[in-house]
């Protein structure tokens, strides 16, 4: 009871207690906004590096790919049985992207993913990452109206908005030059007919009639209607990209950050691809660009570009002949949630063996294992070091205990010769080591959440204060900085910090047990 | 003569007490200074020493130790204290009793040993040899824990630097030892009880007022006055006083030695006091001189039964 008592008394009476509680409560603190955030990129990171990805790829790399997907599908069921949720066929290729902007050309690199827009959904959130909402619905690769995010004031205006005017303004150009051509035709012919007024006027100028007559200079007017493309009422194929390929991110004037759309839904651009044959060679397609898709993963939204898997089967020769049934490069398996990954991995590969089948079974982690990787070790480094400035603070409290067990040494022995005893006394440091720990975790926990709560507030007053950013978007693709907080984390945060408090405080304590009681009441 | 018979201590007539303003330099006394000589043989009675006043030859302790008479007895201790490898003999077989509800005092000069015997006697240190055996059981060879039961359970102790704990209030210093003795359960269980009996302590050294005060809104007075009641709360049988004086004026140093004689003679509280005054020592029933670690010699005043030697 009195130990109790005197510990808080101690507690309430002692500056040098809050000092001691300080350094507890901001490594607390400290390690909770740090886990938070950490887990929060990470959490998010996966999530985006998920987002397209389905949880296993059956992939091949022959040019050919796979001739009978729905036989791999039937197998692949019977294999994993209830835990697949879904199953779709996707060809991908390395491709290469032309488009036209302000009269330039200009090419990048791409994977073309051909998807079948009626299953693709099933197995990735693809479709949630697209900027119409109907697109987001259901895709259909066909160019929307309008609504393209209005969010976004620089993607206005576009669709059929953005692409009918454009195509009006070029047919009148064209317009206007077929125009000029006709008036020249005209005037040549007047020069023509006037030349011949001249000769039969008598001249017998052969030169000029010569040079006039020539091999016979005649410009192209062919006014018969031919079938052209009209692409202010049609549309080529449609195709998304993702946003990385179609815009810039930048800042403005006022330091805002903001993008810059060269490619809009409604332009056409090419898309140069090999077809099926050996050796491949290269063809191209116009596409229509319908959506962007982002998915503030930047290497995803900078190389994938997706179209319908028909198309690319079609072009590229991989229908059979016979059937009509089209070759695939690989197939994508959502499993229900919970289920192992591996486990399913390392049973399709069972069922595939490499011997056999030339395919390759990966989850999606396999695919991203070694960023996944790096950033796991990062978070485990950064919590041993800072679980070391913990460990700082606990010799803090050390030092701090030995000079109260110092301070105390009279009412030590005055304790003792009232009858306490020594385990009494040990427990009296402890119990207020303990107590320490425990509002010091409790302090920093509170700080910590409210921290992590507050946490883009606090990174505004910091950047208004410094001047710097602390959190650049045009880095991280993130508005704001993502936290989760994970229960567990704060349980062991907060006991890892109790019990750094109370082993800190082992060692005053045993020295306040063993004090001898007729020096300690000596003690001056 | 007849005066004399009634102020007798152990005749327990307390009527006259708290009159007197100082009431132990009131008493007359009763009988001649008995002198005995440290050197008087073991074994030697009480009615030899009483008859062999300037006795000087004889070696051993002082008197007789009865337990039945005696509430703690100490016969032949030592303690030398390490200091740098050398050893620094303060007590070289000192043999002391104190007589059951009686006020001793031990009086000597600064490095006599006396504040050692009176830890020795608290066992807030164990002699090097020798024995003390409180109530006829040993007490210096007990394990550290049974000691400290006794410290708690049987001793009150005083300071003559009052060392009340600065953080608690008077009420909370007085509870300590209560607090101490039981486990928080208990505590809790007997709490109203204990309270009970540490307000009425504070009563009995007059600092019902003071009770929420902090040890140091108090005036020395007060604060050996608190002491006292945080040594009786466990009710003990003896009471072990360290210069219970040594730091107040004359006036505080008197009134608090009436408290401590209406104590004794109310309750029957043991006492025994180190002191360096003689004027204090004067008024105790037994006087015990220390020099030089030994016992120069011994001196009661109290009224013995022995009428050959009045």
């Amino acid at each position: 009871m009195y130990k109790f008592l005197l510990c808080m008394r101690y507690l309430r009476t002692r500056w040098i207690a809050l000092a001691s509680i300080v350094s507890v409560t901001l490594g607390v603190a400290t390690l909770i906004v740090v886990n938070s955030v950490m887990e929060g990129f990470s959490t998010q990171m996966q999530e985006r590096m998920h987002g397209i990805l389905s949880d296993v790829v059956l992939e091949t790399r022959s040019t050919m790919g796979i001739a009978q997907p729905g036989w791999y599908e039937e197998r692949i069921r019977a294999r994993l049985g209830d835990s697949v949720s879904g199953v779709t066929t996707v060809v991908t290729l390395p491709a290469m992207l032309t488009f036209q902007h302000n009269g330039n050309s200009h090419t990048s690199q791409i994977n073309l993913i051909g998807i079948d827009q009626n299953t693709y959904a099933s197995v990735s959130d693809f479709s949630k990452y697209l900027l119409h909402p109907e697109n987001k619905e259901r895709l259909d690769f066909v160019l929307k109206q309008s609504g393209y995010d209005p969010t976004r004031k620089h993607l206005q205006p576009s669709g059929w908005e953005y692409r009918q005017p454009l195509a009006r303004y070029r047919k009148s150009s064209v317009d206007r030059l077929l125009e000029e051509a006709k008036t020249e035709e005209k005037r040549y012919q007047e020069l023509q007919e006037k030349i011949q007024e001249q000769q039969e006027d008598g001249g017998n100028d052969t030169a000029i009639n010569s040079l006039m007559a020539g091999p016979g200079i005649k410009i192209a007017g062919s006014t018969e209607p031919i079938k052209v493309f009209d692409a202010e009422t049609e549309q080529r194929t449609g195709i998304v990209l993702g946003i990385g390929l179609g815009s810039l991110r930048r800042r403005d004037a006022e330091g805002r950050v903001d993008d810059y759309f060269f490619l809009r839904p409604g332009d056409d651009v090419q898309v140069t691809f090999p077809n099926a044959g050996t050796p491949p060679r290269g063809i191209d397609e116009s596409f229509t660009v319908v959506d962007f898709y982002e998915s503030k993963m930047s290497e995803y939204d900078s190389t994938f570009a997706f179209v319908p898997i028909e198309k690319l089967q079609h072009s590229r020769g991989m229908l059979d002949p016979r059937t009509g049934v089209g070759s695939v490069t690989s197939i994508q398996i959502k499993l229900k949630p919970g289920t192992d990954l591996n486990a399913a991995r390392d049973a399709l590969r069972d069922e595939f063996p490499p011997t056999h089948e030339f395919v390759e079974v990966r989850t999606w982690k396999d695919t991203q294992g070694p960023l996944l990787a790096a950033v796991q070790l990062e978070t485990t480094i950064l919590n041993i070091l800072l679980f070391m400035i913990i460990a700082v603070a606990g010799f803090g409290i050390l030092a701090t205990f030995f000079m109260i067990v110092v301070e105390k040494t009279r009412d030590i022995g005055v304790l003792k010769s009232l009858g306490a005893t020594g385990s009494g006394i040990a427990t009296i440091f402890l119990g207020y080591g303990v107590l320490l720990g425990t509002v010091g975790a409790g302090i920093g926990l509170v700080c910590g959440l409210i921290f992590v709560w507050k946490i883009n507030d606090i990174a505004k007053v910091i950047e208004w204060i410094t001047g710097r950013e602390v959190f650049d978007p045009t880095v991280y693709y993130f508005e704001t900085i993502p936290t989760i907080i994970h229960p567990f984390m704060l349980v062991w945060v907060s006991i890892g910090a109790v019990l750094i408090a109370v082993l800190a405080s082992v060692l005053p304590s045993i020295r306040a047990a063993r004090m001898h009681p007729v020096e300690a009441l000596r003690y001056e | 003569m007849n005066s004399t018979t009634s102020n007798n201590p152990t005749s327990g007539d307390s009527a006259t007490f708290p009159q007197a303003p100082h009431v132990l330099h009131a008493r007359t006394r009763v009988t001649p200074w008995r002198v005995v000589h440290p050197d008087e043989p073991l074994g030697s009675d009480r009615t030899d020493a009483l008859n062999s006043e300037t006795a000087e030859s004889t070696a051993g302790p002082i008197r007789a130790s009865d337990s039945s008479r005696d509430l703690i007895i100490a016969s032949g201790l030592t303690k030398a204290y390490r200091r740098h490898k050398t050893a620094v003999p303060v007590l070289k077989g000192v043999d002391f009793a104190a007589e059951r509800g009686k006020i001793t005092a031990i009086i000597g000069q600064s490095g006599s040993g006396k504040s050692t015997l009176l830890h020795l006697l608290g066992t807030l240190d164990r002699p090097d040899s020798g024995e003390i055996i409180f109530d006829g059981a040993r007490i210096d060879s007990l394990p550290t824990r049974q000691q400290d039961r006794f410290r708690n359970r049987q001793l009150g102790m005083i300071f003559q630097f009052y060392h009340l704990l600065p953080e608690l209030t008077l009420l909370e210093n007085v509870l300590t030892p209560a607090m101490i003795s039981y486990g928080a359960l208990q505590y809790w269980r007997n709490g109203r009880e204990i309270r009970e009996r540490a307000k009425h302590l504070i009563e009995l050294v007059g600092l019902s007022h003071r009770m929420k005060h902090r040890p140091r809104e108090l005036s020395g007075g007060e604060m050996q006055r608190t002491a006292i009641a945080r040594a009786l709360v466990t009710n003990p049988s003896l009471l072990l006083a360290d210069e219970p004086t040594g730091n107040l004026d004359h006036e505080t140093g008197a009134s608090i030695l009436q408290l401590l004689r209406q104590l004794n003679e109310e309750h029957g509280l043991t006492i025994v006091m180190v002191t360096h005054d003689e004027s204090i020592a004067g008024q105790c029933d037994a006087l015990v001189r220390l020099k030089g670690g030994k016992v120069e010699r011994l001196e009661t005043q109290y009224w013995d039964p022995l009428p050959s030697s009045i």
